[in-house]
């Protein structure tokens, strides 16, 4: 392929991106500093709500991490052509959103400064301490990914990496469900659907924002996407936000069948104030209804309405995991069951929980080093997809 | 690189004398256990574990709360904490509490009581499975502590305790206790007054509740038949809470 | 050439003598000791590995419950705390913090543990 066909932004609107990336970056770090310097106190969490805001972007960004390596796997194990050629991206992003998605979950920690002790005592029960190596090897992985495409001569390894890499991300995704469904105490995580939730929530939230990356990828490069792969993945989209809301619609409505647990779903889907307003308007309707709607009535299906759908979607898995994580905590434990209790300690009580400034700066700068490793490394890498099919270019005006 | 030769050398000097704080602490507990309270732990000497030994798990520390005798109004068992082990007393939702009072009023008969709530110190804690460094442990003798030391504040026992026993420390602390260090981005719970227990104490909560009057606590070794803990829990009928979760913990409540 | 590799080895061995020199001679702040004495272990292998002697002792007590050993830090901090500040930290003087502001070495130890002695009746005689 001749350098043409590689990234060309214009310069200065490059490095104006970068100088906003960065930007974000540096007030994700002030929010961080204010966090380790004062302690939690300074964020809205508290002994009943122990992970917050940072927890919601964490949990997006490494979701959505192996969701979008799925658009590779998609072309090397399955085999279908148009996705093989959108794989470089897709390792690239992966390798952008797991750094972001971990980089908020480390500078959340309690004691940012003890890395090295996660790094070298492992509790081998512990889902956490798995994940130390899931992760770690889930960036080998994905790097090999990108060396086995992006270099002729080793593309004959990119099926047995791909395949590898395919795994390692089942087991990974059911892993962050699993992280969980282990609190067998709590009753909004018991449950043996939620790794395979996870699993599909990741190809949704993913493939929407690929949609998202690779729309302005063309845009910005003058190009104009085959409609023909556009109306493929803008479907392929449509299903998994089906499959989704068909997981999260069974693991509701078999928690609603256990009469202990019924409380706890009124809570989440009525009575709880915000938690069901967030549900039901912002993943239900906006983040699942709306995008199915954009994505497959007739006469909708161009590049501006695909992006509009994947935002929505975006939008809808940060309400999905906002309900999911804090209303989950903010139901209070069931510790004596058939008895109304109350204490200082918050028995009894719904959890309260504002989000507060630092913690929010810390998401969004993690959303920004994602920004900001995607935006680089593909404009010095080679990742615009090829496609074999007739790509037209757009006409100067 | 270390390679320091570590053979303790007899201590001369008088301002560090270990030798006279070990005497006194020694021939102290030795009167003290000769005292006969009602409620009181009679610690056994014969049985008594010497500081510099390992604990084992030939003992297994656990109390007996008596939810009759736990008085709705008093507080005396959380004070006592809260001086013995330096926490503030706070109650904001952002305050350490290692052991709080729950009232409970029965749905259906609308009976109210209450009881006091800390660690259960599980024999299978789930703190203890969740924690990635292994700083949330049991000790052999049964007691669920946090070592401060590799704890990364990452809040996953908190999340999994079903006790809701667990407090993440907010904000920076000074002055705490000599013998209880705690700190900032940590997570801490009811340690048994394991500083007094090893000196061969009884736990500030028990000794509270029995100064009280009340004696609703009886804490002991659960190892011992012929501990009073031990004795009263094969004469009476008592519970552990949340029993079917299978957690077999070392608190057991009666009357309720 | 011949000049550069030389010089290097020159630059080089000085190097290497001042800072073998240097070990011998190690330049501490002027620190408070507090109750000064003996210590548990001579200052010049004190400095060295007094962390690992704390480590080890930490997993002691609290994996173990072994207590009142020789490297308990509660008893540095009975020895060495002030005695106008009763504090091992508050200053660049004091014993603690002289030297690790002096090292640059991040302190962490009190965080958690207080850095002040125990002020009884009995010690204030």
């Amino acid at each position: 392929m001749s350098s043409n066909s590689f990234s060309r932004y214009e310069t200065r609107y490059f490095y104006a991106l970068v100088a906003l990336g960065a930007l974000l970056v540096f007030l994700g770090y002030l929010g961080m500093h204010t966090m380790e310097e004062h302690g939690h106190i300074v964020t809205g969490m508290n002994n009943q709500i122990v992970w917050g805001i940072p927890h919601v972007f964490a949990i997006f960004m490494i979701v959505a991490a192996s969701g979008v390596l799925n658009i590779g796997s998609i072309g090397t194990v399955f085999g279908k052509t148009p996705y093989k050629a959108r794989a470089p991206l897709s390792g690239l992003m992966a390798i952008a959103l797991l750094s972001g998605g971990l980089a908020v979950l480390m500078l959340d920690l309690g004691r940012p400064d003890r890395l090295i002790v996660a790094a070298t005592h492992f509790n081998p029960t512990s889902v956490f301490a798995w994940n130390i190596f899931l992760y770690s090897g889930f960036f080998t992985l994905a790097a090999l990914y990108l060396w086995t495409m992006m270099e002729k001569r080793m593309n004959v390894w990119s099926k047995p990496v791909g395949f590898t890499m395919f795994a390692w991300r089942v087991i990974l995704t059911s892993g962050t469900g699993l992280i969980f469904a282990f609190l067998v105490v709590r009753q909004a995580y018991a449950s043996a659907l939620l790794p395979p939730m996870f699993i599909v929530l990741s190809f949704a939230w993913g493939l929407a924002v690929f949609l998202i990356v690779q729309a302005a990828m063309y845009s910005w490069n003058n190009k104009v996407l085959d409609p023909a792969i556009l109306k493929r993945m803008k479907n392929l989209l449509g299903i998994f936000v089906i499959s989704s809301l068909y997981l999260v619609a069974a693991y509701h409505l078999t928690n609603l069948y256990f009469a202990k647990q019924t409380g706890f779903e009124h809570f989440i889907l009525r009575d709880g104030g915000i938690y069901p307003m967030i549900f039901w308007a912002g993943y239900v309707l906006l983040g699942s209804f709306l995008p199915l709607a954009l994505i497959y009535l007739p006469g909708l299906g161009n590049t501006k309405t695909v992006v509009a759908a994947s935002l929505l979607v975006i939008l809808g898995s940060f309400a999905l995991l906002y309900v999911f994580i804090i209303g989950g905590q903010a139901y209070p434990l069931s510790i004596f069951p058939g008895y109304e209790v109350s204490s200082s300690f918050g028995d009894g009580q719904i959890g309260k929980y504002v989000p507060s400034l630092p913690e929010i700066l810390l998401g969004f700068g993690g959303l920004a080093i994602a920004f900001l490793i995607t935006i680089i490394s593909t404009r010095v890498l080679n990742s615009l997809p090829h496609d074999v099919a007739a790509v037209a270019a757009k006409n100067d005006d | 690189m270390n390679q320091a030769n570590l053979d303790p050398k007899p201590n001369l000097d008088p301002t560090t004398n270990l030798d006279r704080r070990d005497f006194l602490t020694k021939s102290s507990v030795g009167l003290a256990g000769l005292a006969i309270a009602p409620g009181m732990l009679l610690f056994d000497l014969a049985h008594g574990r010497a500081q510099d030994e390992a604990v084992s798990n030939k003992v297994r520390w656990g109390m007996l709360i008596d939810n009759n005798k736990c008085e709705s109004g008093c507080n005396d068992c959380v004070t006592a904490c809260n001086t013995e082990n330096g926490l503030s007393g706070g109650i904001k939702p952002t305050d350490s509490q290692w052991i709080r009072k729950v009232q409970l009023k029965d749905t259906h008969s609308g009976h109210i009581s209450s009881l006091p709530m800390m660690c259960q110190h599980c024999e299978e804690p789930p703190c203890v499975d969740v924690c990635p460094t292994q700083a949330s442990f049991k000790r052999a003798d049964g007691i669920v502590l946090v070592d401060k030391h590799i704890c990364i504040g990452c809040r996953y026992c908190v999340m999994a305790c079903p006790y809701q026993a667990r407090s993440f420390v907010h904000e920076v602390l000074t002055d705490q206790k000599t013998e209880v260090p705690r700190g900032k981005g940590t997570v801490e719970s009811c340690t048994l007054c394991v500083q007094r227990v090893d000196k061969g104490e009884n736990t500030a909560c028990a000794d509270a509740c029995s100064k009280a009057g009340h004696n609703a606590i009886l804490f002991g070794n659960l190892n011992d038949p012929d501990s009073d803990i031990a004795k009263r829990i094969r004469a009476v009928t008592s519970t552990q809470i949340r029993a079917d979760l299978g957690l077999n913990t070392g608190v057991r409540y009666e009357g309720i | 050439m011949k000049m550069g590799i030389r010089l290097t080895a020159i630059l080089f061995s000085v190097l290497i003598a001042s800072a073998v020199y240097a070990a011998d001679k190690p330049q501490t702040p002027p620190l408070d000791v507090g109750k000064g004495g003996q210590c548990v272990e001579e200052p010049k292998l004190m400095r060295k590995i007094h962390m690992n002697l704390l480590k080890h002792q930490r997993d002691e007590t609290v994996h173990k419950g072994i207590r009142g050993q020789k490297y308990s830090l509660a008893e540095c901090v009975e020895c060495h705390a002030s005695k106008k500040t009763n504090s091992v930290l508050g200053n660049n003087e004091a014993f603690c913090q002289g030297c690790h502001v002096y090292a640059a070495v991040k302190l962490d130890c009190f965080e958690c543990h207080t850095s002040k002695r125990k002020v009884t009746a009995e010690a204030s005689k």
